[in-house]
């Protein structure tokens, strides 16, 4: 059976309650009926039947590029870029998408007799992964071939010895990358697209870039003029990374793209998760009786056993596409596989914006959803994942579903730690944040030396996370966290309500009794195409 | 009369910068113009005489109305002018005088001796040699120079002893209740009593009780500090067990204390070495708040009767024994001095005559009436918790001094076994100053229950001093002099002088909280940390275990012995240094140096580059996931306002290595290395104890920073004499004694935590690698050379 699309269901007496994700945990609310809708994203695609060989094909007959193997020869200086932690969400089951890729061009290097490979994970100012992350994502066999020498590594973008400057676009954006790949006779990113926001020219421009080059688009302005940052036609985001792209390619690095998509399977079609990406009303009494012994078990779990079943989870998605060689086609190519899975087309405008936020968003993988990250999840991703317009209406309300705890990861977030009791303590306004503190953090030696030496965020990632939702900020008349922590709540700058119907009389405050009400029912990831 | 007798003389006067003593030589300044005083004043330890009677005499608020009517410096001339300050001791032969002072105490007309230690509980032979042989020594003194100026001496009603029924103005020995002791004896007993006491506190025995008690509280504080501490604790046992000989010889005489004791044989003595010293005796009974001058409800210093009150109003004190329709006998100060001026001023008595300044006969005021009149004020006026909740005052139910006594000593005994048993278990931060609490109810209770057997007495004494020859004084003076001069003990109303004089100054001096509302402004912490993060101060140390981070070196050993062990090794390992820990944590107690030395040693032979390379993942994996956030923070603000950061600790130099960054400087222990492998010796003595205080100097010295304006951060006793080295001490997360020591002396006290959230592994134990590689122990690692060709292709499938 062909997998259906997405759809939006009309909520009416008879709709039953509808799943919110929430944190390490779920909830399920009754929407008000004759005035709600749902979106429900598309069932997963079929996944390729022989990812491997696709892949090796994909090298064999890359777009608009020559095949990889004719651009391998001894002697050259090889490297291979690899997308970090953050990708894809849930990690997915073994073997990564990386490791199948990267097997398949150390094999064409083997061949071709290439001697000097270096492995990067492309982590921007993301934190370092560790050995078993590594090890997960490119296999254990790569690790132990080129780890123990040096040959595989995090990059560090605070190496000022290792970066190379390579030229402004015509906006005087500057663009500074790792030295060894722009001196690599040949670059190859391995990608792995979950949304339309990634790949590109933004695989190699923003996950090899430093703070002097990411700061020029990652900012208060780029992303309130990014409408949004995931359509990359009206993506201010996009155009900068573009823009870099170009310097990067005219400077004469030559990058090979290798794009892949999964489906959103990321619950499976087995097992208790599976209920969850599974629509209300066809939920079977089997399902029913999962559901609620899993969110009874949940309730009663303390929250960091509940936080390390849920990190333990491995997604069993499967690749939907590969593509290979230059990157704007091979982008084009990627971000139409992407919205086949994803978009949903919807029709207008909501008051009232609907959500639950489930426990992990890119930057908590193996770690702490900390409030920052509550905020950026739900006003930086989630408010994002539309073309067109804006879910909801301009002044309208969010409402998003998640406990919020007063909890960091001491070691993945100290500079978070700080933005929280120190920056949020004083202002919550994305300009005057950026304006007052962020070099200081983006400066600051002993983040630095975290960011270099440990596994910490660089100390001016928790500023992007902020900046990442300011669009939303402008954008919309309230926010409310149904169930959050009181005071995590209220620092963000946001109203805490303890119940979903508190929150919507709340909301009736700003945008009037018979508003209407979108829930957007993600994960799965959807994107709304909204008309 | 009584003005123009005093005028124009030289008044001595012995005592002046207490209660009784201000105030006269105030009225004496006011009152009668042309006087000159000479005052003896004993030299302070650091400050001459002079300094000493302009800081602690003439600055106090009695002088207002004086500095007032003459201005600041028409008030500075006329002390000047007729104020003679000479240094004097009534405690030691001669007095002390030199010539000037012998020259300065023959010029005077009249003496007035009101030196005396008044406190209940002084030590005996304090007690004897100020109060029996001060009024001796003034005689023999005047004898010595030739002179018969007369003498008024201030006694105390109370030499009458414990006893019922009429205590007429008589000498001591005059009464038939008086046991005659031999005074001189008294003295030679008193004084062998100290010898003995000290010679006690000097056996072995003795001062291994003295060293535990001091271990007790300070815990491994380092040798310095502790010594010093036990020497204390033993003057304190000498102190107790003289104040306690003081009280038993008195009880056995029938006098309430030491101090009624040496007063009644101070006068005994007085009257028989007088010679030719024509002597007048004046006795008040408690003195109290004034009346009317120099102001109403002037008073000095926290008395007798003040910390019973301010204790019942915090609900503190529940019950004072007493005899509802028993007779306090108070006496407002001013009454007092109006007595002793006319005294003085009378001719000079022939025979040695008694005055008693009292209101019990003339006009009483009864316990019952007392303790209603201060119940009725504290629930009008009620003191407040800090919290702003006010207390509610408890009712008094006029209980026996043994009932009382024992309701105490149980309250104390259970309070004293719980602070014990809290004391023993490791408990820190909040729960530890849960633990100081106790003690501090704990202290309170010693304190009620000594009240109570010092005060109780007096309460319960029903003796009744009878006031003829003051009344009789009273109707020979004029209106003039009654007006100046009051002592009429009927002038008293004391439905008026006890809840609108006397009461609202006690709870003024006490500076408790009268006031409801949570105090406003900011918190006393908020006002330390600021003081604390001002950019004056110069250096900030830090201490790292429990300071910075919830670990420490057994952990950090752990860590780093089982990163590359084997599963079953693991099992093995964390069994033995369990079984080890007891035998471990009580070397720790002891002395901290000796357990780091004993503890490192099992580096020996631990490959150095594996250990350092090992320390940089366990600084992610232990120290930062265990890292305080609220504390590295604190570190990185001081180091924003330009203080010097230096973190102080017996860890290892490998193991702190990463924190460097964090710090300006590092002092830490260091292990000597041979061909690459640690000998599990330190370099150096670990900066632990006092060790750590010398290191912390030596480098202000060296950098020529000031320890007074330095912060320190540390959170257990053994840290003391790194905390105590600087001006502004911080007690991070304080286990209990520390706890209690910062809540004593005022310290900030900060509760750093670890990140709310962050993972916590059960056991400080490594990751298992995934390629385990030969142990800590065992050897280095050994690599395969390889080419990154060869590599490639074995990173083929």
């Amino acid at each position: 059976m062909n997998p259906r699309p997405g759809f939006v269901l009309e909520v009416d007496k008879s709709t039953p309650p509808i799943l919110f994700h929430h944190g390490e945990g779920f909830r399920l609310e009754r929407l008000p009926a004759g005035r709600s809708r749902v979106i429900y994203a598309g069932e997963p695609l079929k996944a390729l039947k022989d990812p491997d060989g696709a892949i090796r094909d994909a090298l064999e007959h890359p777009v608009d590029k020559e095949p990889l193997r004719a651009l391998l020869f001894p002697g050259m200086k090889l490297t291979i870029a690899f997308d970090d932690i953050s990708l894809p969400l849930p990690q997915m089951r073994r073997p990564d998408i990386r490791q199948r890729v990267i097997e398949a061009v150390l094999d064409l290097a083997a061949e071709a007799g290439v001697d000097d490979v270096h492995l990067i994970a492309a982590l921007a100012l993301h934190r370092r992964m560790t050995e078993s992350e590594l090890r997960h994502a490119v296999g254990d066999r790569v690790y132990d071939a080129f780890a123990p020498d040096g040959l595989l590594y995090n990059f560090d973008a605070e190496d000022r010895d290792n970066l190379a400057f390579l030229g402004e676009t015509e906006k005087g954006e500057e663009v500074e990358i790792s030295k060894r790949a722009a001196e690599s006779d040949l670059v190859v990113y391995v990608n792995i697209n979950l949304v339309s926001m990634d790949g590109g020219h933004k695989s190699t421009a923003t996950g090899l870039a430093s703070y002097r080059s990411l700061r020029h688009h990652h900012n208060v302005h780029t992303m309130q003029h990014s409408n949004s940052f995931m359509d990359q036609e009206h993506s201010a985001l996009h155009s900068a990374n573009w823009r870099m792209g170009k310097v990067i390619r005219d400077a004469g690095v030559k990058v090979f793209q290798i794009e892949t998509t999964v489906n959103n399977n990321v619950f499976g079609t087995e097992g208790p998760m599976s209920v969850l990406q599974k629509r209300e009303w066809e939920w079977t009494a089997r399902d029913r009786a999962s559901f609620l012994a899993m969110s009874k078990g949940l309730k009663h779990m303390p929250s960091k056993a509940k936080r390390s079943v849920f990190n333990g989870w491995r997604a069993p998605m499967g690749m939907t596409g590969v593509h290979a060689g230059e990157i704007e086609a091979v982008h084009r190519l990627t971000t139409a596989d992407v919205y086949r899975q994803q978009l949903v087309p919807v029709e207008g405008q909501t008051d009232i914006l609907t959500m639950g936020l489930p426990y992990i968003c890119p930057y908590n993988v193996n770690s702490v959803m900390n409030p920052i990250l509550v905020m950026c999840l739900g006003l930086g991703y989630f408010f994002n994942m539309y073309k067109g317009r804006p879910l909801v209406r301009e002044g309208g309300v969010l409402i998003m579903s998640h406990p919020t705890p007063w909890e960091f990861h001491p070691v993945h977030h100290p500079s978070y730690i700080d933005f929280f009791e120190q920056v949020l303590a004083e202002t919550t306004d994305p300009v005057e944040i950026e304006k007052t503190f962020e070099q200081g953090f983006a400066e600051d030696e002993w983040y630095r030396h975290l960011y270099r030496t440990s596994y910490a965020y660089h100390g001016v990632h928790p500023f992007y996370m902020w900046y990442w939702g300011s669009h939303a900020l402008k954008h919309l008349g309230a926010t409310i966290i149904v169930g959050g922590d009181t005071r995590a709540v209220r620092r963000l700058g946001f109203k805490p309500a303890s119940t979903l119907q508190d929150a919507l009389e709340m909301a009736s405050d700003v945008v009037g009794r018979d508003a209407t009400i979108t829930h957007f029912h993600n994960p799965p990831i959807l994107m709304a195409d909204v008309s | 009369m009584i003005r123009e007798a005093l005028s124009g003389k030289r008044i001595a006067i012995t005592g002046s910068t207490g209660f009784l003593g201000t105030a006269l030589v105030e009225r004496l300044l006011w009152a009668v113009p042309d006087c000159e005083l000479v005052l003896l004043i004993r030299a302070g330890r650091s400050s001459s005489v002079e300094r000493r009677a302009a800081r602690e005499l003439f600055k106090n608020d009695a002088f207002d109305r004086l500095r007032a009517a003459l201005g600041k410096e028409g008030f500075e001339d006329a002390v000047a002018r007729r104020v003679q300050v000479v240094e004097g001791d009534v405690s030691s032969d001669g007095l002390g005088l030199d010539d000037a002072g012998r020259a300065a105490l023959a010029s005077c007309d009249i003496v007035i001796h009101s030196a005396a230690t008044v406190s209940f509980d002084s030590p005996l032979d304090g007690a004897v040699e100020v109060n029996l042989l001060g009024p001796v020594r003034i005689v023999e003194t005047l004898h010595d120079l030739g002179v018969n100026p007369h003498l008024v001496a201030v006694s105390t009603c109370y030499v009458a002893g414990s006893r019922r029924g009429d205590a007429p103005e008589e000498l001591v020995d005059d009464s038939p209740f008086f046991v005659d002791v031999p005074w001189r004896a008294e003295v030679d007993a008193a004084r062998r009593a100290r010898t003995d006491a000290e010679a006690e506190s000097r056996t072995p025995e003795m001062l291994a009780r003295f060293a535990k008690m001091a271990r007790d509280e300070l815990g491994a504080a380092g040798t310095p500090l502790l010594s010093a501490k036990t020497e204390h604790q033993r003057t304190r046992w000498v102190a107790d067990r003289m104040a306690e000989a003081g009280i038993a010889r008195a009880s056995s005489l029938g006098w309430p204390d030491a101090y009624a004791y040496t007063k009644a044989l101070g006068e005994r003595a007085l009257v028989e070495t007088r010679g030719d010293v024509p002597v007048s005796i004046v006795r008040p009974s408690i003195i109290e708040s004034a009346l009317a001058e120099p102001k109403a409800g002037w008073i000095r210093g926290f008395r007798m009767a003040e910390p019973v009150i301010i204790s019942y109003a915090r609900g503190l004190l529940t019950e004072f024994p007493g005899v509802p329709e028993g007779i306090i006998d108070v006496i407002p100060v001013d009454l007092v001095v109006g007595a002793i001026c006319a005294a003085a001023a009378q001719p000079p008595p022939a025979e040695p005559h008694v005055i008693q300044v009292a209101s019990g006969t003339a006009n009483p005021l009864r316990y019952r009436q007392l303790v209603k009149l201060v119940e009725a004020w504290f629930t009008e006026h009620p003191l407040y918790e800090n919290d702003g909740q006010p207390i509610a005052v408890p009712e008094w139910g006029f209980p026996g001094r043994g009932k009382v006594e024992g309701q105490l000593k149980r309250a104390k005994n259970v309070l004293g076994r719980t602070e014990s048993v809290l004391s023993a278990l490791p408990l820190r931060g909040r729960q530890a100053e849960f633990s100081a609490n106790v003690e501090s109810k704990r202290e309170e209770a010693e304190r009620a229950l000594s009240y109570v057997e010092l005060y109780g007495k007096y309460a319960e004494c029903e003796a009744l001093y009878g006031v003829e020859r003051l009344m009789a004084l009273w109707a020979e003076i004029d209106d003039e002099d009654r007006e100046h001069f009051a002592f009429d003990p009927h002038v008293i109303d004391w439905d008026h002088f006890v809840p609108h004089v006397h009461l609202p100054s006690v709870v003024d001096q006490a500076r408790v909280k009268s006031t409801p509302g949570k105090k406003a402004g900011p918190t006393r912490e908020v006002r330390l940390r600021g003081q604390i993060l001002s950019p004056d101060r110069h250096l900030a140390a830090f201490d790292l275990e429990n300071t910075l981070i919830a670990s420490n070196v057994v952990a950090s050993y752990a860590w780093l012995a089982s990163r590359r062990l084997s599963r079953q090794e693991r099992v093995r390992f964390v069994a033995r240094t369990l079984a080890e820990g007891p035998r471990l944590l009580s070397l720790d107690r002891k002395d901290r140096s000796d357990f780091l030395r004993y503890f490192y040693r099992r580096y020996e032979g631990a490959p150095a580059e594996q250990l350092a390379e090992d320390s940089q993942e366990m600084f992610s994996a232990l120290i930062l996931s265990k890292s305080f956030p609220a504390a590295i923070r604190r570190v990185r603000e001081h180091r924003r306002l330009g203080h010097r950061t230096v973190l102080i600790t017996g860890a290892l130099d490998f193991v702190i290595e990463p924190l460097r960054p964090l710090f300006d400087d590092i002092v830490c222990a260091e292990l000597s290395q041979t061909r690459g492998r640690y000998t599990g010796e330190l370099i150096d003595v670990p900066p632990t104890g006092e060790t750590r205080a010398q290191a912390m100097a030596s480098y202000a010295a060296a950098e020529g920073l000031s320890l007074k304006e330095s912060v320190a951060y540390a959170d257990s006793a053994s840290d003391l004499p790194m905390l105590e080295a600087v001006g502004f001490p911080v007690a991070v997360n304080p286990e209990t004694r520390l706890a209690a020591l910062a809540r004593k002396r005022g310290w900030l006290v900060e509760h750093f935590d670890k990140a709310p959230g962050g993972p916590r592994p059960p056991l400080p134990l490594a990751r298992r690698r995934g390629a385990t590689g030969p142990g800590l122990l065992e050897s280095i690692m050994n690599k395969e050379p390889a080419s990154s060709g060869a590599r490639a292709r074995k990173g083929r499938r």
